[in-house]
């Protein structure tokens, strides 16, 4: 099949590459194999970083009405190398009261997980770098070294910006990291799996012919998605919750004190993170590296996967263009009194759907668990009352 | 099961939990106290564990290291980053490591290799959990919830 | 060479005493939580090396029991870090051998 060859084109290229090999020892294959995922997958996204840093700017313009980058090169495509070469020849401050050692650790703490979490996502057909039976698990447990970072940020700095950003950043992604895992939980359940390809393989085949299996296509499913889409939006400290970085209240939040390549590697692992949180999401929900339609297959699987990446990042940067900052404890309000619940419901939403044999019946029922939760909900917690003078906690 | 990946896991496991238990500063003893748990992970993938070890990092490294990182911030005063040391404390661990590693040594049926396995998957701890162990699962549910309503309780603000 | 039950265990014991270490000579609350953290981390890893070189590897006795281990650690931690911070609100401090007082 021709389509096949396509496409397969990649993971067939990386045996060939490792047929050199055949006479090495075993450990040396394992190697050869290991390192050519990770430049695989660095390449990739190093490119995808570059390109939607100068295409976040473009369309935030356009939202905006204005142009954004067009002066460097076609289209201000070459934007990115010049900003590149911009933070790398500048001065690398480190302040004389900080803590130098956590100081110079801090960037790359905050680097070295979201790269990690990215090896456990399937970008198409056999092509995972890093496949593990606890894949899922694999990712939120690298995923939360992030937040030592952070901390490390702040604290490393000394200085009074940076300790209450990290405070925020911390206390906020401590709290939407569990909705972020608890809206992960019915997928695992209705899949029986936490391998990301097991859940990538459930979606696969159409109802009836023609409609997609994915899991977005349920109600639990879609609550599920919107909730995690929502506490990714504040894992990578992404407007409208960035209030630990909001420039307007506390300068650069935990990252003031870093300057020329440090303060890049911090703005590389938001993007990272961002791609990773939008990787998992597609993997969970959007079917991973599935065809919307059966007689779309024949373009290549790993075309479709970041067809819905990049759908999923534009929205991202369409958020940011759109809607203003939230307040810092509304943020964490928010997090506790709605999304804990509406997570905890798409797991009983699910559990029916699943009971009822994934059948009409089930479809219907699990609508109506969520809809009742989120009206008695949106009921409960009418905001408009709560619109008083603001007290500080952590900020005294 | 490599003897070099057991030595230098072993080296940076105990020289962390040594830094944690003897630096100076608390802020850097809790970071060395990750470095401590991340080298134990690394014992439990190196034992055929995969999913001990990454509960290991989830639940040590993203929850109670962050929650020691933020009690610092919480009650952090200058004058008190040093506040003596007790040397009664090192005769008793030297005493009790002497006793233990004399009680491990002595006992011959101990340098055994270790035997053959297949992997233990997930899928496997879930049904075992599930089944054999379900009273245990729902009693730590209990417990997690108690130590929650607790721990909230005793940090709740004093009326005055 | 593959290592044996017999390094296992001493690493563990060497971790269970600088976790002893820790909680029994120093004086701030937060080392003593650090020390009965690595204390409990220490007895994880025997239970798994126990499993591992025990002879029914079939059963995981051990893996479970530390499963259970690590979710009762979290709880401790919790409640013990709340306590440290009532503490210090009380008595603005956490050196241990200054709250000697039985009155509130």
């Amino acid at each position: 099949m021709r389509g096949e060859a396509i496409d397969q084109i990649f993971v067939r290229t990386k045996h060939w590459l490792l047929s050199f090999l055949t006479n090495a020892p075993d450990w040396a294959q394992q190697v050869a194999s290991s390192l050519l995922n990770i430049a695989a997958v660095l390449a990739v996204f190093m490119t995808l970083f570059a390109l939607i840093s100068v295409l976040e700017r473009k369309i935030l313009g356009r939202i905006q009405n204005r142009y954004g980058p067009n002066r460097v090169g076609p289209f201000g495509l070459l934007q990115p190398l010049a900003d590149g070469i911009k933070l790398l020849i500048k001065e690398d401050i480190v302040p004389v009261r900080a803590d130098k050692v956590v100081h110079f650790l801090a960037p790359i703490m905050m680097a070295a997980p979201t790269i990690l979490a990215l090896g456990v996502i399937p970008y198409g057909r056999n092509m995972t770098a890093f496949a593990i039976d606890g894949g899922i698990l694999f990712f939120f447990a690298v995923g939360s070294a992030t937040e030592l970072a952070v901390f490390m940020a702040g604290w490393g700095s000394n200085n009074k910006f940076s300790m209450l950003g990290a405070m925020r950043a911390i206390a906020q992604m401590v709290s939407y990291e569990l909705p972020l895992i608890i809206t992960v939980l019915p997928v695992v359940m209705i899949v029986g799996s936490l391998s990301p390809d097991a859940i990538v393989e459930a979606q696969g085949g159409y109802a009836s012919g023609f409609a997609p299996r994915w899991f977005v296509f349920t109600p639990w499913g879609a609550a599920a998605f919107i909730l995690f889409f929502v506490s990714g939006l504040v894992e990578s400290n992404r407007t409208p919750f960035d209030v630990p970085e909001g420039e307007s209240e506390i300068v650069a939040g935990h990252m003031t004190e870093y300057s020329g390549f440090k303060y890049a590697t911090f703005f590389l692992a938001e993007y990272f993170g961002m791609f990773a949180v939008s990787g998992l999401a597609v993997t969970l929900f959007l079917g991973g590296w599935h065809a919307p339609l059966p007689w779309l297959e024949v373009i290549p699987s790993y075309i479709w996967f970041f067809l819905k990446l990049g759908a999923l990042l534009f929205v991202f940067v369409w958020i940011r263009g759109t809607l203003p900052r939230m307040r810092v404890d509304h943020v964490m309000g928010f997090a506790w009194k709605f999304m804990m619940p509406m997570a905890f419901t798409c797991i009983l939403a699910a559990a029916v759907w699943h009971y009822q044999a994934h059948g009409i019946s089930g479809w219907l029922w699990s609508l109506g668990i969520v809809l009742v939760v989120y009206l008695g909900l949106s009921r409960l917690l009418n905001t408009r009352r709560n619109l008083s003078t603001r007290t500080y906690r952590f900020a005294e | 099961m490599s003897a070099s990946a057991f030595v230098v896991i072993a080296i940076v496991t105990v020289a962390g939990a040594l830094a944690a238990a003897c630096l100076r500063k608390l802020i850097h003893a809790a970071l060395c106290l990750v470095v401590a748990f991340l080298g134990i992970a690394a014992f439990y993938f190196l034992l055929g564990a995969e999913f001990v070890g990454l509960v290991q990092v989830f639940v040590y490294v993203g929850a109670v290291a962050v929650l020691i990182v933020f009690t610092i911030l919480l009650t952090r005063r200058e004058d008190e980053d040093d506040v003596g040391f007790n040397w009664g404390g090192v005769i008793v661990a030297l005493a009790v490591f002497g006793v233990l590693s004399w009680a491990i040594l002595k006992t011959t049926s101990l340098s055994i290799a270790p035997p053959a396995i297949e992997a233990l998957t997930v899928k496997r701890i879930g049904q075992i959990l599930m089944t054999d162990y379900i009273w245990p699962l729902q009693c730590v549910g209990v417990l997690l919830t108690a130590a929650l309503i607790g721990a909230l309780v005793l940090v709740m603000e004093e009326k005055r | 060479m593959t290592p044996t039950l017999t390094l296992f265990l001493i690493v563990s014991a060497a971790l269970f005493c600088i976790g002893l270490l820790a909680a029994l000579s120093r004086r701030h609350a937060i080392f003593i939580l650090i020390g009965i953290e690595m204390m409990l981390a220490a007895a994880n890893l025997n239970f798994i090396a126990f499993w591992r070189f025990g002879a029914e590897p079939q059963q995981p006795t051990g893996v479970m029991v530390a499963i259970f281990s690590i979710a009762i650690a979290a709880a401790e931690a919790a409640v013990g870090v709340a306590l440290v911070i009532a503490v210090y609100r009380h008595y603005r401090t956490t050196n241990v051998t200054k709250l000697d007082r039985l009155k509130g």
